[in-house]
């Protein structure tokens, strides 16, 4: 993402520090590395007059936020009490070995990374995964399977 | 014009969206158009009906018949049948066997009819997205009854009706807002509370989702008690359709006058803002949440002096409420505190939303009076444990709840009845878990929860997390010794007793319940 486009994000918002995570979230979602850059947090610090490793400080605290570039499609596997009851170990086993990389790796095609999260709030589907915005629920490793082959089209 | 004579609701949630939802409405409409009935049916798009686990779910009004696992190719022969010709389509209703009694009794199937629905009076009932529903079901009456009342009047009914936070900390209400009302200060804050996170708890989200106006409206009647003129909605960063259907909300409240500087032409002025959280179980505290609103890392605040009543946003006086119990608030000011008295226990007025979970024939949401007992609340609303499966301990109130055994099943659901078990009713999630689940698998994923989730700023909860994890780990590799397993629950009285937060003050919640009914299977 260019420098131009970062400009545009953070300057729809007052330069007020409690806007910091509506600009985090406004660029991460318009990198195509679904990530902050170095140079994106310096130019949020230097705009809202506060050093970089306050943003820095800030934007790792929270799960959501990755310094490192990503995949295309981010998989983020609910590893809470319900969803392990009803089976999330298999799901998760059945994603690693599918991808061939481990929690927090991106593939070597760039198209998945594979993340773990607390609870997504959708237990009444148990086991569940959210792919980017899309929820996914009651799944077995077949329809794993089925779901990564859908996404690899 | 035509007049309406049915109305179809499909419920939109994550679990219906992934099973078709969408597509199922597209065809509605369709199908509808069609046989040239859209004069006659309305489509309506609405929150969860809570109905969870069987695919997509369509009420049709006004029969109040509730059609589950539907398909897009279903769709024709509802269509045909039922608003058509007035023929139930049995094979796909919620409780086919019990059609007559259907028709017989009323109009909702009996898991839903013996519901108290106060919170949830709206969900499901009428279109999220239209504030003009929301007018009609009696929405924002609370708001202009308030308003020809002084502030106090508002703070004494809610005082008098006994209401408790529905977060998990069950302080009374009236009492929070009582300090901030008592403070003289230049500015004074509300804030909702909806960074749902406790695992096993999604009634929030079906609250914003299924009728985000009410806590708007809870919101406006808290601002005008304690004398507060801008509000925060903090909602996690997940809940996308939550974030949307709010904001829209808000924006229609701003069109009709009921958000602004002059609410109903009488000088009350109040703004809501929304903020999106970023994925931190620990924002759910209030004083972390209020960092968080502030642009910074979302790391709790010594209590004192931080209470947030008297200090809290920017050092101003701030109530923080979660979103269940501000929907609460409406109801109690137009129906009065007595009506709110007359449900739940002498302690717990009202009702509670509960998330049942697990081994379950029929998991979902439910809204019913506190003190409603768990084996009700597990056969009468949760269709009974699923067959041929044994249950064996309940886990309630999520990763920071308690486990209660199979021989408590009687037990009444409030906080004050729970008590006496070690128990808490906390967000209101209920899992059941089945002979096959192991008790320390659970704890080690649990401890995992609390390790990952913790803050880091306090040392107790930093440390002790990790230690009890390491015990867990050492539990499902063999076992612990007797001595061990105090060790354990020595930590987590220590961590009770010196962490700066809930998160770290609970994790003795399901470690100390789990010794005291399985205590076995954590030994060698």
């Amino acid at each position: 993402m260019g420098a131009v486009n970062i400009d545009r994000i953070i300057r729809r918002y007052e330069p007020k520090r409690e806007y910091i995570l509506d600009m985090l979230h406004d660029i991460q979602d318009a990198s195509p590395t679904k990530s902050l850059s170095p140079e994106a947090m310096e130019k949020v610090a230097e705009y809202l007059g506060i050093p970089v490793s306050e943003v820095y400080g800030t934007a790792t605290f929270y799960s959501m936020f990755s310094p490192r570039p990503r995949g295309k499609h981010i998989i983020r596997v609910c590893v809470s009490p319900p969803c392990h009851a009803a089976g999330k170990e298999e799901i998760l086993a059945t994603l690693k070995e599918e991808l061939g990389i481990e929690v927090g790796e991106t593939t070597d095609d760039g198209l998945f990374t594979l993340e773990t999260s607390s609870c997504l709030g959708v237990c009444g589907v148990a086991p569940v995964i959210m792919i980017d915005d899309t929820v996914y629920g009651n799944l077995t490793p077949e329809r794993v399977k089925e779901i990564i082959a859908s996404y690899r089209k | 014009m035509k007049m309406v004579r049915s109305h179809v609701l499909i419920g939109m949630d994550p679990g219906t969206l992934l099973a078709g939802a969408k597509e199922v409405q597209k065809k509605f409409i369709e199908e509808i158009e069609k046989r040239q009935l859209s004069d006659e049916v309305k489509v309506l798009e609405t929150g969860s009906l809570g109905i969870t686990g069987k695919g997509v779910v369509v009420l049709i009004y006004p029969e109040g018949v509730y059609y589950v696992n539907v398909r897009p190719e279903d769709v024709p022969e509802i269509v045909e049948e039922h608003l058509l010709k007035g023929r139930f389509v049995k094979r796909l209703m919620l409780e086919p066997k019990k059609i007559e009694d259907i028709v017989k009794e009323g109009k909702v199937p009996k898991r839903l009819r013996k519901q108290t629905r106060v919170v949830l009076e709206n969900a499901g009932v009428i279109d999220p997205e239209s504030i003009e529903e929301y007018i009609a079901a009696g929405g924002y009456e609370a708001l202009a009854k308030a308003l020809e009342h002084s502030p106090e009047w508002v703070l004494e009914e809610v005082d008098k009706s006994g209401l408790k936070g529905r977060g998990g900390a069950i302080f009374p209400t009236g009492r929070k807002w009582r300090f901030t009302a008592n403070v003289r200060a230049e500015k004074k804050f509300v804030i909702c509370n909806a960074d749902e996170g406790e695992p096993g708890t999604f009634k929030d989200r079906l609250i914003l989702e299924g009728d985000p106006h009410k806590i708007i409206e809870g919101m406006l009647l808290t601002a005008y008690a304690v004398g507060a003129t801008k509000g925060y909605v903090y909602i996690r960063g997940e809940y996308e359709l939550s974030i949307r259907r709010m904001q829209k909300a808000i924006d229609d409240a701003y069109k009709y006058g009921l958000l602004g500087d002059n609410i109903l032409e009488t000088g009350f002025k109040f703004d809501i803002e929304i903020k999106k959280g970023a994925g931190a179980y620990v924002c759910g505290e209030e004083t972390a949440l209020i960092e968080s609103i502030e642009g910074k890392r979302g790391m709790p605040r010594p209590k004192p002096p931080y209470y947030p009543g008297v200090k809290g946003l920017w050092g101003y006086p701030t109530v923080v409420n979660n979103v269940e119990t501000l929907a609460n608030i409406p109801s109690i000011i137009l129906k009065g505190a007595e009506w709110f008295r007359s449900m739940g226990t002498p302690e717990s007025p009202g009702t509670k939303v509960y998330t049942i979970l697990g081994c379950v024939n029929e998991p979902g949401l439910i809204e019913v009076e506190m003190g409603t007992t768990l084996k009700d609340i597990i056969y009468e609303f949760g269709g009974g444990v699923k067959e041929g499966k044994e249950f064996k301990a309940a886990l309630i109130g999520g990763a920071a709840g308690a486990f209660i055994g199979k021989d408590m099943i009687d037990v009444q659901m409030a906080p004050e009845k729970l008590a006496e078990y070690g128990g808490v009713l906390d967000s209101g999630a209920i899992l059941l878990l089945d002979e096959s689940v192991s008790i320390k698998d659970m704890l080690k994923n649990i401890a995992y929860f609390f390790k990952h989730e913790s803050c880091g700023k306090c040392a107790p909860c930093r440390a002790g997390c990790i230690r009890v994890y390491e015990y867990m780990e050492k539990a499902c590799n063999g076992g612990l010794t007797e001595e061990e397993v105090n060790k354990v629950l020595g930590i987590t009285k220590e961590m009770k007793r010196t962490a700066l937060c809930g998160l770290g003050q609970s994790l003795i919640m399901p470690i100390s319940s789990a010794i005291r009914f399985f205590k076995e299977e954590l030994l060698t």
